[in-house]
């Protein structure tokens, strides 16, 4: 693997590599000595235009418990303020011979324009362009899915049906995470007020569902995005309120959900509004499965990226 | 003794002396520690697993332990991780800690002494035993770090250009040691 721009480009064996992988990682994780010695001397950029906690966060941590050295720039204090464009940002650090960008950017898009820029023997990953692609969010989610499937039923996806559940317009996980699951061969349901449906999305090959309460029953995992709030404004839905009726995880739908079934969330959560309390804290919740995931998984990640020859 | 034509096999250890080699190394882990108490054995990716899990089998009939088995893939620690297109990572599975404890170290073949030493490597990040030993199938030599073994079931000598095999029952069907002369284009 030389980038990870999308979660369409993984193949089926590349996926079940990383996923393998990150559970070794997860294993290290909870050693007293988090440290890998695997990427010594290599350099790592995060560049962050957008603001983020847990991915930024883990991207740090699994650099450096991977021995790489990692260098953290955002839009803000870097001369992208002084109004440095996105090209000029990477050619410049790339001209400083770092090894690897990990890039979050809000237009869908540049991260793969950026891939483009770097020289040839410098990874890209994504972690997040505008409402795109954001491919290590869902190979985590797919993480913490399986390792839940495992301990209640079988590894098999071609049995599981994922509803996934909120605002898919504004978000940059769900063409991810429908891809990388339509890959493992899970049948995925997506629900949303027509206004929150993301332009095209017939073409996806999933079943759509405006009515939530008719797919509890054959959900075997919950997804469920956040909202935000500052859509409201836009005329999206009439009210908060209105929406935890629609389409929100509640108490009583929670009730009506099959038995086992997986509750996800990305995060940050709006409790009480596209997730209750009893939904986020149940024993099926996989809201803090999923944030630990995310140090393995990206770990995982950037061994296959630049774990082998051909990197400078 | 094993200048054999190139390409052609030639036997250094067969079923029973592998045997008897695991059972002689078995006994001197023993001799050496005093028993099998504070004993952990960890087998090296990939042969070195079954190896391990063999010795532990004597050393439990010798001595009536329950002498913790584990396994080590040193890939991550290994220093020509550059030079190989991206490894394949296994499981590392340490059941129990390994802080004061005697690790013994399995491997099939010694040969560079570098998986060795990531081995020590991954060791140190796993805790602080109290003594690392090494026990190792075949000693072919050519070492490239300074690293020996406590316990070896066969000294062979080679070339650099030969090659030895390690065919176990556990993954091969049948326990045989064979050396071979790399066929030159």
């Amino acid at each position: 693997m030389k980038h990870l721009l999308a979660a369409a480009d993984l193949s089926p064996a590349e996926i079940a590599s990383i996923l393998d992988l990150a559970e070794e990682m997860h294993a290290v994780q909870s050693r007293q000595v988090k440290k890998l010695p695997t990427l010594r001397g290599r350099t790592v950029v995060n560049l962050f235009f957008e603001d983020s906690t847990r991915t930024r966060g883990s991207f740090e941590l699994a650099e450096k418990w991977m021995s790489a050295d990692a260098v953290n720039m955002s839009g803000k204090g870097s001369s992208v303020s002084k109004g440095e464009s996105l090209r000029d940002t990477v050619l410049t650090l790339d001209a400083m011979g770092v090894d690897a960008f990990v890039i979050r950017h809000s237009g869908s898009g540049a991260v793969h324009q950026a891939a483009g820029w770097v020289r040839p023997n410098v990874s890209v990953v994504n972690a997040g362009d505008g409402a795109h692609e954001h491919p290590t969010q869902a190979l985590l989610d797919a993480f913490a899915m399986r390792r839940h499937f495992r301990r209640h039923s079988t590894e098999s996806w071609e049995d599981k049906t994922i509803a996934i559940v909120g605002d898919l317009t504004h978000s940059r996980v769900v063409r991810s995470n429908v891809s990388l699951l339509q890959t493992l061969g899970a049948q995925v349901i997506l629900v949303a007020p027509p206004t929150l449906m993301p332009a095209g999305v017939s073409t996806w090959g999933v079943e759509i569902a405006p009515d939530f309460d008719a797919v509890l029953p054959r959900a075997d995992v919950v997804m469920m995005l956040r909202v935000q709030r500052e859509r409201m404004a836009g005329g999206f839905f009439p009210s908060a309120r209105e929406y935890t009726v629609g389409y929100g995880l509640t108490r009583d739908r929670l009730e009506r959900l099959k038995p086992g079934a997986a509750i996800c969330h990305p995060g940050p959560m709006n409790r009480g509004v596209e997730i209750s309390s009893d939904a986020a804290d149940s024993v099926n919740s996989l809201v803090l499965d999923q944030v630990s995931a995310g140090v393995a998984v990206r770990m995982s990640v950037l061994y296959h990226l630049l774990g082998g020859e051909g990197q400078a | 003794m094993t200048e054999g034509p190139a390409g052609a096999a030639v036997e250094v250890l067969n079923e029973d002396e592998i045997s008897r080699a695991l059972a002689r190394i078995a006994h001197q882990i023993l001799e050496d520690n005093r028993g099998a108490d504070r004993l952990i054995v960890l087998g090296i990716r990939t042969r070195g697993v079954p190896l391990a899990r063999r010795i532990v089998g004597l050393l439990n009939e010798i001595e009536g332990a329950d002498v913790p088995v584990g396994e080590l893939d040193i890939t991550m620690y290994r220093d020509d991780l550059r030079a190989h297109p991206t490894r394949e990572v296994r499981q590392t599975r340490v059941p129990v800690s390994i802080d004061d404890a005697v690790v013994v170290l399995v491997d099939d073949v010694l040969y560079s002494g570098r998986t060795v030493v990531a081995a020590i490597d991954a060791l140190r990040d796993l805790g602080r035993p109290r003594v690392v030993q090494l026990a190792v199938l075949v000693d072919r030599g050519h070492r490239e770090v300074p690293i020996q073994a406590d316990h070896v079931g066969k000294t062979v000598p080679t070339s650099r250009d030969e090659r030895v095999h390690v065919h176990l029952e556990e993954s091969d069907g049948y326990d045989r040691v064979t050396i071979e002369r790399r066929a030159t284009a």
